[in-house]
């Protein structure tokens, strides 16, 4: 049987704005390995800026904070986990549902969590570590054989 | 993000440039704000030929410009959008706002 292939990285940035469009590059270039599509591309990075975006403008109200995000790609299957340490989401269920937003004043669409659940197989929302923050887990299955790269 | 703009018979045309999103949209806001401000059109038609990325912030950012033009009776319509606009604007339902025009 043919080993699958599998990689990780981890990265630690600021919780500022800026770093939306720095996150969702280096995960769309760590991704490439798996030789996605270009549609698949665009899912994972419109997913990751979608997430990273929550903890830059939800989870550090008038502080610094930072942001992990950790990547690892098991055979076809990309797993990208985003957390923050910060207020943590009150209500799951409800940050989760459709046009739901906390800050409508700030012309927000509340779509986040509906593009990230159109675009990935799987999100798990959950709390952070030791309760604190919040921890958003996106998986996606890429078409493309791992064995071609295993293969090289 | 780099708008470009210009008004030809009536109809304010506007040419989203780069990445649409929470970082960008602050600008793209203001910019937007001060063109739909003028008087010397009556739609408006909003170009994303150029826009290489956006999310659910672009979302956000385009149904506030739609309310404030709602109230002056200007519609906005979209056009040229990417495949990957297109998918996130059929998910939210923008389009039965800003219809498509091709």
């Amino acid at each position: 049987m043919k080993k699958c292939f599998s990689n990780k990285m981890e990265m630690t940035f600021s919780a500022q704005s800026v770093n939306e469009g720095f996150a969702r590059v280096c995960v769309a270039s760590f991704c490439l390995q798996m030789n996605p599509s270009l549609d698949e591309i665009s899912d994972i990075k419109t997913a990751v800026s979608e997430a990273v975006t929550n903890a830059v403008v939800h989870a550090y109200p008038n502080k610094k904070g930072v942001i992990k995000l950790a990547c690892e790609i098991s055979g076809n299957d990309v797993t990208i986990e985003i957390s923050d340490t910060g207020i943590g989401i009150e209500d799951i269920e409800k940050a989760r549902e459709p046009f739901f937003t906390t800050k409508p004043s700030e012309e927000r669409s509340g779509m986040g969590f509906a593009v990230m659940e159109g675009f990935m197989d799987e999100v798990i929302v959950k709390k952070g570590e030791g309760g604190k923050g919040t921890t958003v887990v996106l998986k996606k299955h890429i078409e493309e054989s791992c064995q071609q790269l295993v293969g090289e | 993000m780099h708008i470009k703009s210009k008004v030809y018979k009536n109809t304010l045309y506007v040419l989203l440039c780069g990445e649409l999103d929470e970082h960008s949209s602050v600008h793209a806001r203001s910019v937007m704000d001060d063109l739909f401000g003028g008087n010397n059109f009556s739609q408006i038609i909003i170009d994303l030929s150029e826009l290489e990325f956006m999310d659910s912030t672009g979302i956000g950012v385009l149904i506030g410009r739609y309310k404030k033009m709602k109230s002056k009776n200007i519609p906005i319509f979209i056009c040229n959008p990417s495949s990957h606009a297109e998918k996130i604007f059929k998910m939210t339902g923008l389009y039965e706002i800003m219809p498509k025009i091709v």
